[in-house]
Parts: structure tokens; C-alpha cells; sequence
């Protein structure tokens, strides 16, 4: 049966968004794939918690997708996280919701700065999993599977339609191949980038 | 005649004007600023009023069937039966243990029996008028000790009808005369119970109509002369059948004490009371007979002084057998140990009874009203030196604990279309609110509601007081008048100055009124509906959601800080240029849609906008917000 596809799209000024956005609309055009704004949705911060864990219980892949703010997500996503993420819901005593049903967690990031910045003695220090490692934990504490994320690097020097259109592609058929259960999930969890090689039949 | 009575009501008047004022600065309290008062217009010192002192006295005994009737109002009837062990146990047993006592000294003085019976129940008796005012006059009502006073009072005001049954068998020598003899015992129980039945059923079904129908005239005066007519009808109902009128009154009180028009009743006996019982001290006052003290000062004050001290040791013992602590125990023996108005009924009825002669009778009025104007003292001497002492080495004084109503955070004046969004939003978070309005339909559905509600004219200040300003936290102005509103502030920002005052205002000249007159906040009724739409404009045209809050948002802070600039001027005094600015209304509102110039209204996004940042990009990875450029605003 083919995976229902969530994507928890958190982005403040989307409209100015050069990436993300496009991102976003990619992702709608891929049938199985719910796109769920919530800048648009909960511009006050007054999240309908009952509302987004039934989001969450209707889908197996949860894609939270945003830009990649001080090393994290914009406002709004964490507080999704603080509030529907519930104590007894989804982690801790009873909390089961979401948990051994073969869910697939990842992140979908847009960042300004190119890959090699992201690695040890790179400009940040860091690899974008271990920036991303409170998601992986997250997921993990959730009964929640969490695989590489799909991240955009150098975003701000992405200018036309041509430079866009093969990570549009990309996003699409990794959307694709995750529900149709194409990706080999092992290599993908392990992996540092979420990418084509991880489908099933690929060349290695 | 006219003449005499207008001397008479300028004399009073004068004394009370310039007694309690006097009285108060010392520290002695109104009630003793009001005997002092009679004191010195009496006949023993200015002698400004004599003889017709008692006719005086007699009218403003009326005072003490009021203060009952709001006493009652206080008074919810699930609480008075809460309260009936206290009642029955404690007042009865003081009566019987009172009289018991003081005529057993009686007979030890060489009385005879049923004459030293008499004198022993009437001294029994304790002032309500002086007791319950002093106790509100110092907030001590709702105290555990309060309340056992209370008690006390009503048994005493019950037990009068009884004791009164009881003096024509006492009689040693044939009765004087003697009103209603002729009436069978059984017709007397029947007229008894129906004028009961007839005050209950006044209290229920009748005020709430005819009040209904009076605020239909919107005529304020009517409301005050159907109260007064409520309250003297059922005292002269309560005197045909030969009760006491303070507890027919005090009955339709709690009938009452339900009822969403229990403010406004109270609103409107409360200056009679007041004024009424304030001239009922002063005679009180004026009525002492310093001449037979001075003939025989050591009796007098012997009489008086072990009288009071027999009292104090009965409601001492009593109130540690009924569970009190030691502060509350000393205010009720201390309080209670004077002789009541109640005596001077009851001597007069004793003497034309024929249990003793006029004789026997006069150094006993000396004695209650003596001990009367020694009360305030008992008061000041209770709370100067037994409190500290009793608070120190015993039990910790409790502080005011639980009376008739619970105390209520958000008083709402005005629920109309503007109070009902506030009201829905507290009751949706469990606040409990009284509201206030003046709209008959709206309380009464209101009323269905289940929430507390009282009609009346919320810039009253005794309807605020009723309503538990007091105790309040917050009142929401929210009637649609300016004018009203205006009042209201006005009304409760010197007496509650605790509490904060959240106005509607209709615009921006009125929301600078209803600041500059102390109102902590106010909102234009109109602004947060126009600035919703604003935004769904704003979303209409196609911009995010989440952008419109924003750019309004910050749309709006600009408009505060206007807002704010403009009312400091108001504020300032500068009436000059405040009306120059907004009586040119149009020009202000060009001028503001003129700051709103996107030019001078910039929309830069700060971190989120990163033109700066695609520089650094290029070298390295930026650290923030990075994958958008600012186009300009659609």
C-alpha cells in the first residue's frame, strides 16, 4: 500500500522564499502528498493541536520542511513540535500514537550556505545531521523512523529556473519512490543526504 | 410646626455633620461620634432638644428595621440555615443564661421574683444597631466573631416576641392597658403564619415583576419609593400581627438576597438606613439622664458597670463552649455586653404592664443607655488592648474568613454586545463575574445563565460597593454610552483604587477621556473589528497570512505610539493644543494615513531579510535565514 506523505511546510515570508517555496509546490504536484503550510494556517501561533495530530495519524511519512534558521527550524515548527508532540500522546506513559507503525520521519532543508561549509573545519563546524540531530532524537523518542534529511544547500546563489529545476526533480522522485516504498531504508537512515542513490535498484 | 420640625432636622443634622467627623479623626468611630452628638445637643449640656427626644427616637428606630432588611439582603437563606446551631445554640443559650444570672443578682438586691425575671430578660438583650454598625464600620461582619455576634442579634430579635408573651403573666398588678388581650391564641399563631407566608411571597414571586415593570418608566425614583414601600409595608404588616417589623424585614431580606435586584434595593434603603440610625444614636444619646446619674452616680454606674460585666462572662464562657478563638471570643463578649434598644421597648412595656412601676423603671433607662455609650468604648478598649494581648499569646487572628458571597474577581458593567464578548471569554476560563445593567431584558437572561447579575446604574458608587468593587480585581466598562462610561470610571477609581479599570471607548477623543479619568485601559470599540478587516484585506490581495498579521501588527504599534503621544498631550494639560489637534479630526486623519506612506513605513524584515547576507554567501555558508530576497509589497 502506498505511504501518505505529510509535509509540515514552516516558512515566515514564503512569498520571498527563493527555494523553499518552489519546494513546496513540487512536492504538491506528487500525488499521495499532502502539503500542509502552517504559516498560512496558524499565523497566530494558535495551533489546533487535536487537528495536527490527526494530520499525523493519517500519514506515515512526516517531511518537515523549512529553511534553516540559526542552525534550526522557524518558530512556528518548534512549537508544533512543543505542542503536538504530547507527553502521553507521542513519547512517555501511553503515548503510542505514532509508534511502531512503520512511520518515516525526515527534514527538508533549505540553507544559504554550500555543503562544504556544513563538515568538520567547514564555516559551521558541523555536519547538517549532527545540526539536525534534537529532529533525529525527536523521531526517535516518537516511534518514528528518521531518515537522512533532503537539504538545498547554497540557496542564495540559486538564481534562475534552470539552476532549480534538478532539485525540484530530485524532491519529487524521492517523494515518489517514499511512497511507493522504493527507498532503501536502511542506506537512507544511515546516509548523511537523503538522495537518489538511496532508491531501491540504484546504482551504488 | 413646619418650623419646629426644620430647627429639629438642622440641630440633628448639625450634630451628626459635625460629631462623626470629630469622633472620627479622634478614633472613636461613628456610632460614639453620634452619641457624643446627642450628648451635647441634649438637656444636660446645650439643651438645644428635650422631651420630644423620645418621639425622635421612636421614628429612627426605623433605622434598625432597615439595617436588618440589608443585613438580610446579605444573607443567602442556605447560609442562615448553615448558621441556625449558632443561631439557637448560642443565642439561645445567652438569653436564657443572661436573664438567668442578672435575675438571680435581682433577687440577691431584695427585687421580687417576677419582677427580677422581667429585669433579667430585658437586660438580656444587646444593640443591634450599635453592634452591626460598628461591626460593618470595621469590617469585622464577615469574621468568625462577627458572625457569632450576628447570631446572638437575631436570636435576641426573635426571642423579643416570646419575652413579650410572656411579661402579662409576669404582672403583679393589673395591666395598665393592654392592646390585643382579646385575640385567642390560635388566631394569633394563623395571623402570624400568614403574614410569614405573605413576606416570603412578596419576597419570591412579587419584587422581581414590579421591578420589571418600574424599569420600563426609567424613572430612578420609583425604584427608591417601591424599595421604601417594600420595607415599611412589611414592618407595619409585621406590627398588626404583633411581630418584630426588624425580622419581617430581615425575613424579606434573605427572600430577597438571591435576587439580581438586591444591589439596587440596597442602594436605595442604604442612605435611609444610615440616616436613620445616625439620628437613633444621637437620641440614644440625648436621652441619657445625667441628672438621676448625678443623684446617685455610684448605683448607676455599679448597675451599669456589673451588668455588663455579668453579660461578659455568660458570652465569654458560651463562645469558648461553642468553638470559638480567643480573638473571636472577646469580640463577641466585648461587643455584645451592652443593654439594646430593645430594653427601652421592653421597660416601657414592663412598666405599663404592671410587672414594676416607672419608679423602678427610670435608673434602668439610665443603665441601657449608659451601657449603650459605653459600647464604642468597649470597642476601642477590645482592639487597642484585649486583641494585641489575645492575638499574641493564643490562638493567630484569623483573618476575615468566609461570609454571604464569595468574593468575585470581574465585575462587568454593561452587558451588552461588547460586555458579552468579555463575559464569554472569563466564563470560558472559569473567572466568576457579577454584571451590571440596566436593561431588564438582559438580566433576566442573564440571570438564566446562572451568572451574577444585579440591575442598576453602575456609576453609583454604592451599587459598585454591592456589586464587590471592594474585592474585585477588575471592572470592564463596557456599556455603549460615553457619557455612562465616562461616570462609571470616574465613580470607582477614588474608592477602589486597587482595581483595575478596563473602559470601551466609542473613539479617539473618548478614549483619551476615559484615560485622563483614570481608566488603566481602554480599547475604541470599533478599532480591533476595523483592524481584523484590515487584514482580511490584506489576505484578500493575495498577501500570506502570517505577513498580513505582521505588517498590521506593526501597523498597529505605530498607531499606539500615536495614540499614546496624543493622550500624553491630553494628559500634559495642554488643552490648547489636545482640542486644536482634535477638532481638526480630518487633518489628523490625513495626517496619519500620510505616516503610513510605505515609503516612510518601511517593511524590512530585519534577519529575515538577507540581501547583506548573499554577499557573505558567496564566500561561505551564511549562519541564518537564507533563501529569499525582498521583492517589493504586491
Amino acid at each position: 500500500m502506498a505511504r501518505r506523505i505529510l509535509i509540515l511546510f514552516a516558512h515566515p515570508v514564503a512569498e520571498r522564499s527563493r527555494v523553499g517555496w518552489r519546494l513546496a509546490e513540487a512536492a504538491a504536484e506528487v500525488e499521495g502528498v499532502t502539503v500542509h503550510d502552517l504559516y498560512e494556517r496558524y499565523p497566530r501561533f494558535d495551533l489546533d493541536v487535536p487537528r495536527e495530530q490527526a494530520l499525523l495519524t493519517s500519514h506515515d511519512v512526516i517531511v518537515w520542511q523549512h529553511p534553516f534558521y540559526w542552525y534550526s527550524v522557524p518558530a512556528l515548527l518548534k512549537e508544533w513540535a512543543d505542542l503536538v508532540l504530547e507527553h502521553g500522546w507521542a513519547y512517555g506513559d501511553g503515548g503510542d500514537a505514532l509508534r511502531d507503525q512503520g512511520k518515516l520521519a525526515l527534514s527538508c532543508v533549505t540553507t544559504g550556505g554550500p555543503a562544504s561549509a556544513y563538515q568538520p573545519g567547514g564555516y559551521n563546524r558541523f555536519t547538517m545531521r549532527q545540526l539536525l540531530s534534537p529532529w533525529d532524537q525527536t523521531a526517535h523518542l516518537c516511534g518514528l523512523r528518521y531518515l537522512a534529511p533532503f537539504v538545498v544547500h547554497g540557496s542564495l546563489r540559486l538564481a534562475g529556473a534552470e539552476d532549480l529545476a534538478p532539485h525540484l526533480a530530485r524532491y519529487q522522485r524521492l517523494l515518489a519512490a517514499l511512497r511507493d516504498d522504493e527507498v532503501d531504508l536502511d542506506a537512507a537512515a544511515g546516509a548523511e543526504y537523503l538522495d537518489l542513490t538511496h532508491l531501491r535498484g540504484a546504482a551504488a | 410646626m413646619t418650623d419646629s420640625v426644620l430647627v429639629q432636622a438642622v440641630i440633628y443634622l448639625a450634630a451628626a455633620v459635625i460629631g462623626v467627623p470629630l469622633a472620627k479623626r479622634a478614633g472613636l468611630g461613628a456610632v460614639l461620634g453620634y452619641l457624643i452628638a446627642g450628648v451635647v445637643i441634649g438637656p444636660f449640656v446645650l439643651g438645644l432638644v428635650g422631651g420630644e427626644g423620645h418621639h425622635v427616637m421612636h421614628f429612627a428606630e426605623f433605622g434598625v428595621v432597615m439595617m436588618l432588611f440589608l443585613v438580610g439582603l446579605e444573607l443567602r437563606p442556605a447560609l442562615l440555615w448553615q448558621m441556625r446551631r449558632r443561631i439557637f445554640g448560642l443565642g439561645g443559650l445567652q438569653v436564657v443564661a443572661s436573664a438567668a444570672v442578672l435575675a438571680g443578682v435581682a433577687l440577691a438586691l431584695g427585687v421580687a421574683a417576677k419582677p427580677a425575671l422581667a429585669t433579667g430578660l430585658i437586660l438580656a438583650m444587646s444593640s443591634t444597631a450599635i453592634v452591626l454598625s460598628t461591626l460593618a464600620e470595621k469590617k469585622l461582619l464577615a469574621s468568625s466573631g462577627g458572625q457569632g455576634s450576628f447570631s446572638v442579634l437575631l436570636f435576641q430579635d426573635i426571642a423579643v416576641i416570646p419575652i413579650l408573651a410572656l411579661f402579662p403573666v409576669l404582672a403583679v398588678a393589673a395591666p395598665a392597658a393592654s392592646a390585643d388581650a382579646g385575640r385567642p391564641g390560635w388566631l394569633q399563631g394563623l395571623l402570624v403564619l400568614g403574614a410569614v407566608i405573605a413576606v416570603v411571597g412578596v419576597g419570591r414571586y412579587l419584587v422581581r415583576p414590579v421591578f420589571r415593570v418600574l424599569s420600563r418608566t426609567g424613572l430612578r425614583e420609583t425604584f427608591t419609593a417601591f424599595a421604601l414601600l417594600l420595607v415599611v409595608g412589611i414592618a407595619l404588616l409585621m406590627t398588626l400581627v404583633d411581630l418584630s417589623p426588624a425580622l419581617g424585614t430581615f425575613l424579606a431580606g434573605v427572600m430577597l438576597a438571591d435576587s439580581e435586584y438586591r444591589h439596587e434595593l440596597e442602594g436605595d434603603i442604604e442612605p435611609f438606613k444610615g440616616l436613620l440610625l445616625g439620628l437613633f444614636f444621637i437620641s440614644v444619646g440625648a436621652q441619657i439622664d445625667f441628672g438621676l446619674i448625678a443623684d446617685d452616680p455610684v448605683t448607676i454606674a455599679g448597675l451599669t458597670l456589673g451588668t455588663m460585666a455579668v453579660k461578659l462572662g455568660v458570652l465569654y464562657a458560651l463562645a469558648r463552649l461553642f468553638g470559638f478563638d480567643r480573638p473571636a471570643r472577646w469580640l463577641i463578649a466585648l461587643g455584645l455586653c451592652q443593654v439594646g434598644e430593645f430594653a427601652f421597648v421592653l421597660l416601657s412595656v414592663a412598666t405599663s404592664g404592671g410587672i414594676f412601676d416607672a419608679g423602678f423603671a427610670a435608673p434602668l433607662v439610665a443603665v441601657v443607655a449608659l451601657s449603650m455609650g459605653l459600647t464604642p468604648v468597649a470597642f476601642i478598649v477590645l482592639e487597642r488592648v484585649v486583641l494585641p494581648w489575645a492575638t499574641k499569646d493564643g490562638a493567630p487572628a484569623r483573618p476575615a474568613d468566609e461570609i454571604a458571597h464569595a468574593d468575585v474577581p470581574v465585575v462587568i458593567a454593561g452587558y451588552g454586545r461588547f460586555g458579552q464578548v468579555v463575559g464569554r471569554i472569563l466564563r470560558a476560563n472559569r473567572v466568576p463575574m457579577t454584571i451590571l445593567d440596566l436593561d431588564p431584558e438582559i438580566v433576566e437572561f442573564v440571570v438564566r445563565l446562572d451568572i451574577k447579575v444585579h440591575y442598576g446604574d453602575a456609576s453609583r458608587v454604592e451599587l459598585l460597593h454591592a456589586a464587590g468593587c471592594a474585592r474585585a480585581k477588575v471592572l470592564v466598562v463596557a456599556v455603549d454610552d460615553h457619557a455612562q462610561a465616562l461616570a462609571i470610571v470616574h465613580a470607582a477609581r477614588e474608592p477602589f483604587p486597587h482595581l483595575q479599570v478596563l473602559a470601551r471607548a466609542k473613539d479617539r477623543p473618548t478614549y483619551y477621556e476615559l484615560l485622563h479619568a483614570g481608566a488603566h485601559f481602554a480599547m475604541r470599540e470599533t478599532f480591533v473589528s476595523a483592524y481584523e478587516t484590515g487584514i482580511a484585506a490584506l489576505r484578500s490581495l493575495g498577501a500570506r497570512a502570517y505577513t498580513a498579521e505582521r505588517r498590521a501588527a506593526r501597523w498597529r504599534r505605530h498607531e499606539e505610539r500615536e495614540l499614546a503621544e496624543l493622550a500624553a498631550l491630553r494628559a500634559s494639560g495642554d488643552e490648547e493644543a489636545y482640542w486644536d489637534r482634535t477638532r481638526r479630526a480630518l487633518d489628523e486623519a490625513e495626517r496619519l494615513m500620510r505616516d503610513e506612506d510605505p515609503v516612510v513605513f518601511a517593511h524590512r524584515d530585519g534577519a529575515w531579510d538577507n540581501e547583506s547576507l548573499r554577499v557573505d554567501a558567496d564566500a561561505r555558508g551564511a549562519p541564518t535565514a537564507a533563501d529569499e530576497a525582498p521583492p517589493p509589497l504586491a
